[in-house]
């Protein structure tokens, strides 16, 4: 039984995506298998959190191969939490492509590909070894190569190369990583590889796999200086593409970092940690800048998703097991209001007839509605209590304090100050100012996509109210990354 | 007129061929073979037609769009991993079947996930070979 809860948030959207692919290709089929595959793809990712909530680290060896021989699939606190929030941006998403995503794109294979993606987004949270992680994110990469080539013009297929080459670039280090440490360490099980690198010796022999392993995902998370793939990506994309990715992609790579880089590879043990706080706050502060001198929605909300990133990188270099949990708490805000930001500015672009801010304006006059769906995600991003973002940004600075990073502090606090800069300037362009040109587009927004966008508004609510629920959550979390233990019996098998 | 070799010895080849990545499907299970190879070459036997007729006579002779083909394929392979499941047995674990109590088992579902390989192979090599093809007409 408990098997069956670690397989089913990936045999979900594999299944979705069969029947997508296999059955009729007309439209209004094509979006009803979407999104009931994305509804239970939810509702499996919550019935995986509800499980490891209760039952602590749930293992199963795929085929059933012991490990560390056989596939390991494993889900800790950290896994499921990544899922569920994976099942809700998933579903949510979908809803709000219903209404965006043309009828030609959608019999092209639109959501078998959306299912695929998710299927690599899972099972990467549920690996249970490194081979399999590699898998996992090729399937991911794949999908969103699709994703991002269909329906779109040339000059999304110019965008996307840089994507392509450089997530290319990324998996030839990963795959070299994985390669050296397979050739000395002679196993990929994280569990196994966290009992054998327990040796000094087998650690600092395995240096060199480390650093690759951590170049590889730190493309894939977009951190300084190599997050330019990003924000050229993903403005070009349809905006429930864009939300997607937004949401998850860029997060299964901060995932990995802390899953490799607390079970396999301890920081502070290979003494990486200052290293890798440098690259954070550079992360923070370039993504931030770079933000404040676009004009253009999704850019702004791009390059934002890098300087957040450096926050969550900033969390897990803290080596601390407060720092941890402030990661923890700080990526499931992060998924949620990113993905809402991306698709309430594709509403904004539908409302106001551009991205371009310069371009529209005086949403506020005309929209009530629109305006409260995005107050509440970007008051989040910017920090602003009772949201999510405060408590997110709180927790941080509070951890970064306790572990005397003073640098990091100010880091933090700055960089906060200049997103909410850059979200009063969304706020200022896009609502307050009047509309520069006589645009009459005041046929009402989609249904489906408003639903959507305040579904996930009031997860960012709940998620602020609740912050003290989440944060104990999250240390329970951290606690877990902190000492493997448990991870490790479920496993290998308890030893006593 | 310099294609009729070809077109004669492709008609002669085309079932051989299949039979040969059926047999090194089959033979896959204990000995070198199995569904990939077995799919490639049930794959060349496929181009061989389309070099010799022509692309549309090699997707005729295919009758399911090999797009169409590789997803059956995966589909296949996923049901092989659902019969140790339905049974109450981790994911993708095989279940053999003996023809009778007590001997040996002889066929299981690691057959099935191999045909499901085979046919995705097919699928996926036809589906850019085919293309190519037609391409450089």
């Amino acid at each position: 039984m408990n098997a069956s809860v670690v397989v089913a948030p990936i045999l979900v959207p594999l299944v979705a995506a069969l029947f997508g692919a296999l059955g009729p290709r007309r439209p209004g089929y094509q979006r009803t298998v979407g999104l009931l595959g994305a509804f239970g793809l939810f509702v499996a990712a919550m019935g995986l959190l509800a499980s490891v909530f209760v039952e602590g680290v749930i293992a199963v060896q795929i085929g059933d191969w012991p490990a560390p021989f056989g596939i390991t699939l494993a889900a800790d606190r950290l896994s499921a939490a990544m899922v569920a929030a994976t099942g809700l941006v998933a579903f949510t998403v979908v809803l709000y492509s219903t209404a965006e995503i043309p009828d030609d794109v959608v019999t092209a294979g639109f959501y078998p590909f959306v299912h695929v993606l998710l299927l690599g987004v899972c099972g990467a949270f549920v690996a249970g070894d490194l081979f399999n992680l590699y898998v996992w994110f090729e399937v991911m990469l794949l999908a969103s190569f699709v994703l991002l080539a269909l329906g779109s013009g040339r000059a999304a297929l110019t965008s996307s190369i840089t994507y392509v080459a450089l997530n290319l670039l990324a998996s030839a280090f990963f795959l070299i990583g994985v390669g050296f440490l397979y050739g000395q360490v002679g196993t990929l099980n994280f569990a196994d590889l966290s009992l054998k690198l327990g040796d000094p010796a087998a650690l600092d022999a395995a240096r060199p796999a480390a650093l690759l392993l951590l170049i590889a995902f730190g493309i894939k998370a977009g951190v300084f200086p190599v997050f330019f793939w990003l924000p050229a990506a993903y403005p070009n994309a349809s905006f429930a593409v864009s939300a997607l990715f937004a949401g998850l992609l860029t997060k299964v790579g901060v995932y990995a970092l802390l899953r490799v880089f607390t079970l396999v590879f301890p920081l502070e043990a290979l003494g990486l940690a200052p290293g890798l706080l440098a690259v954070a706050a550079a992360t923070m502060a370039s993504g931030v800048l770079a933000a404040a001198s676009q004009a253009h929605v999704r850019r702004i909300l791009s390059f934002h998703i890098v300087s957040q990133i450096g926050y969550m990188v900033l969390a897990l270099a803290l080596v601390t097991t407060l720092g941890l949990a402030s990661a923890v708490f700080y990526i499931v805000h992060h998924i949620v209001t990113k993905t809402n930001l991306f698709l309430v500015g594709g509403l904004i672009a539908r409302a106001g007839g551009s991205e371009q801010l310069d371009q529209i304006g005086g949403l506020s006059q005309r929209r009530l509605g629109l305006t409260m769906l995005f107050a509440i995600p970007a008051l989040s991003l910017a920090g602003v209590p009772p949201f999510s973002g405060f408590f997110a940004k709180f927790f941080l600075i509070r951890s970064a304090l306790e572990a005397d990073a003073i640098v990091a502090v100010t880091f933090a606090v700055v960089v906060g100050l200049l997103t909410i800069y850059s979200m009063a300037k969304i706020w200022i362009e896009a609502f307050w100012k009047p509309a520069p040109a006589e645009t009459h587009l005041d046929e009402p927004l989609p249904r489906a996509a408003l639903v959507a966008c305040a579904m996930l508004a009031v997860v960012t609510i709940t998620l602020g109210v609740g912050a003290e629920a989440l944060w104990s959550f999250a240390l329970a979390t951290a606690e877990q990354l902190a000492d493997p233990q448990e991870y490790l019996n479920a496993v290998l098998g308890d030893p006593t | 007129m310099s294609l009729l070799i070809l077109r004669t010895a492709s008609r002669y080849l085309f079932p051989l061929l299949l039979l040969f990545s059926v047999f090194l499907l089959w033979r896959g299970h204990h000995e070198p073979g199995g569904g990939f190879v077995g799919g490639l070459v049930a794959a060349t036997a496929f181009v061989l037609i389309a070099l010799a007729e022509g692309a549309p006579s090699a997707r005729e002779r295919l009758r399911l769009a090999p797009e169409r083909l590789a997803v059956c394929g995966v589909a296949v392979a996923t049901l092989s991993g659902a019969v140790g499941w339905f049974l109450g047995e981790p994911f993708l674990t095989g279940i053999w079947w003996a023809a009778s109590p007590g001997e040996s088992p002889v066929v299981g579902t690691p057959l099935l996930f191999d045909l499901g390989v085979y046919l995705s192979v097919i699928g996926v090599v036809l589906a850019f070979l085919l293309t190519l093809i037609e391409e450089t007409k």
